[in-house]
């Protein structure tokens, strides 16, 4: 009898462990299929808010970083100059003025080229003459 | 052009504004800043025309022709006195563009490939109603500003009963028709944010008055920032995204330098109603005490005399337009072998550095102008601190009494001077509406007299 319930249990083994070989190819599978997707995520999945978050949160810390480094007497001239780069929001406008056809919008986007460009000229120049005036002397 | 090349050149144009701020961080290397900043702006506007979509240059050009002969015309003409409202004024500009692009893209969202008319994708939404609100919010706040530094609407802090509650409550209003918006994408819901977001500019300007304008200005540009950053988002555009932190960070840095300079909390600053309300308090102190004053010659005597002079300029020598004729006067000391330097309070003029700029405009080297920090010590080994249009940031009383208004404020120590001598039109007492206890001391010599007309009258004598 002992020999008939080796064999027996034998053949149970066998079958368990065959049992489980075909459990683990398919989570392994089923794991790889995973780990798949995930990659893909990474590279295109990434909403463009998240995106823009990066790029806006390492910009706070470029300027955190930049503007504590500008010297007191010069702050008239880093608002004058800020002023002139936050009117970079003319690239909005010119898309939106940048249609051939006249439309509401495109109107509009002409406004916004116009108020921009105020902007550009008069920061810029008045920067320029802010800072001319803070040559070395003689 | 592909998309690949404009957003690298986005990204070029990106470091070069970043050049530009670094640039500020000496005199010397300034100037080399600002070219960063135009040739940067050049890329921007460049990259972008030659986007597919960009078709009508005739239109655009006439636009950037237009508002850029504007602009340099006011850049020009401007005197630098009129700085702090010439700054206001082109915020107002920037938050109004930035609610004009909003506009645009929420009529024609296609251009900017973030959905259909009224069928726009809920995150694009949000954006653009933040960068509308915070434009719309810019817009009219800078508008008030720049009325109150013009002198065409009253300086005086407006307050009235029941305004902070009324504030909050028409920000959550507009929280919830930004919601609305998202959800609804109605067309009355847009331009209801908008018009909200105007009022609430108004509103939150109109309680901060006096010396927190400084306060209100750099809020103001970093509002701007955010505005852009806002739009930056909506369009997808990493170059305006990058631009809005600069200059959102910008601002804001600037406005905590100038709370500190004040030791106020930004908080107080931004619920208002500080100064003004005790003006009065000059006359009732006067009776009792009595003050020296001297004559112009008395004054040129002692600085003549003295081995180093201090001078502490104000926002009262601006409005004189007394610093050409203050600068001549230290020349001729400079020339008799005084020590001549000047000391700048944090918060002096109506703009951060503005006293900076109005010294330096007068010829004067920037070698010679010093911070609170790096002169304060010096006072008390000098002989003659010569205070100019200033009064609150020389107040003793910002240390020692714990009542009073400006008290924990860092002042410039020119107590500690030999002799002071204050040229000041009259006893009335500065923007915070405090006495100053200097003017009684014995070893304090006031100069009863336009700013402009003192220096003059110095020069003669010397």
């Amino acid at each position: 009898m002992n020999s008939e319930q080796l064999l027996e249990r034998a053949r149970q083994l066998v079958a368990e462990a065959g049992h489980l070989a075909s459990e683990s190819v398919r989570l392994a599978a089923e794991a790889s299929e995973t780990a798949n997707t995930a990659t893909a995520s990474q590279v295109t999945g990434v909403e463009p808010f998240i995106f823009g978050l990066t790029v806006l949160v390492l910009a706070c810390f470029v300027g955190y970083y930049v503007v504590w480094r500008v010297t007191p007497a010069l702050h008239s001239p880093l608002m004058s100059v800020t002023n002139a780069i936050s009117s970079v929001i003319i690239v909005g406008a010119l898309i939106a003025a940048g249609p051939a056809e006249m439309n509401f919008s495109q109107i509009i986007g002409f406004f916004a080229v116009v108020l921009a460009s105020v902007n550009i000229f008069g920061g810029f120049i008045v920067t320029q003459r802010m800072l001319s005036m803070f040559k070395k002397k003689r | 052009m592909t998309n690949n090349i404009s957003a690298i050149l986005y990204l070029i144009s990106s470091i070069c504004f970043i050049m530009a701020l670094r640039g500020l961080s000496s005199p010397d290397t300034s100037r080399q800043g600002n070219l960063y900043g135009i040739s940067g702006m050049v890329i921007a506007i460049g990259t972008t025309l030659a986007l597919p979509s960009v078709l009508s240059y005739e239109v655009i050009i006439a636009g950037i022709l237009i508002g850029g002969a504007i602009g340099a015309f006011i850049a020009y003409k401007i005197e630098m006195t009129a700085l702090p409202q010439l700054v206001a004024g082109f915020h107002s500009l920037v938050g109004l563009a930035a609610c004009f692009v909003a506009v645009a893209a929420f009529y024609r969202p296609e251009a900017y490939g973030i959905g259909n008319f009224l069928a726009v994708n809920p995150i694009s939404m949000i954006e653009m109603a933040l960068g509308l609100a915070i434009g719309g919010i810019t817009f009219t706040g800078s508008i008030i500003a720049f009325g109150k530094l013009q002198g065409l609407i009253t300086g005086e802090p407006l307050v009235f009963k029941g305004q902070h509650p009324l504030n909050a409550l028409l920000g959550l209003v507009l929280i919830a028709l930004i919601v609305l918006l998202v959800q609804e994408q109605t067309v009355a819901a847009f331009w209801m944010i908008l018009a909200l977001s105007f009022l609430i500019g108004v509103l939150i300007i109109v309680p901060i008055g006096g010396a927190d304008m400084p306060v209100v200005i750099s809020m103001l540009n970093s509002y701007s920032g955010w505005a852009a950053c806002g739009i930056g988002f909506t369009l997808g555009n990493s170059l305006l995204i990058v631009t809005g932190a600069l200059v959102g960070s910008s601002g804001a840095i600037l406005s905590y330098i100038m709370c500190k300079g004040m030791n106020r909390s930004f908080f107080s600053v931004i619920l208002g109603g500080f100064g003004g309300e005790i003006e009065g308090t000059a006359d009732r102190t006067q009776g009792d005490k009595t003050t020296k004053s001297g004559s112009a010659e008395d004054a040129a005597f002692i600085m003549e005399n003295a081995s180093s002079v201090i001078i502490v300029p104000g926002y009262g020598m601006a409005v004189a337009q007394a610093q050409h004729a203050l600068r001549e006067m230290c020349d001729i000391l400079q020339s008799r072998g005084v020590n001549v330097r000047y000391a700048i309070h944090p918060v002096a003029g109506r703009m951060p550095g503005h006293m900076n700029v109005l010294l330096a405009e007068a010829n004067v080297p920037y070698e010679q102008v010093m911070e609170l920090e790096e002169i304060n010590r010096d006072f008390s080994q000098t002989d003659v601190a010569f205070v100019i249009g200033a009064n609150d940031v020389t107040n003793p009383a910002a240390k020692t009494d714990p009542a009073s208004a400006i008290y924990g404020m860092p002042i410039l120590d020119v107590e500690n001077a030999q002799t002071v001598l204050f040229v000041k039109r009259s006893m009335a007492s500065g923007y915070a509406g405090v006495d100053n206890e200097l003017f009684f001391r014995d070893n304090t010599m006031m100069l009863f007299a336009d700013a402009k007309k003192m220096c003059e009258e110095i020069v003669q004598a010397l």
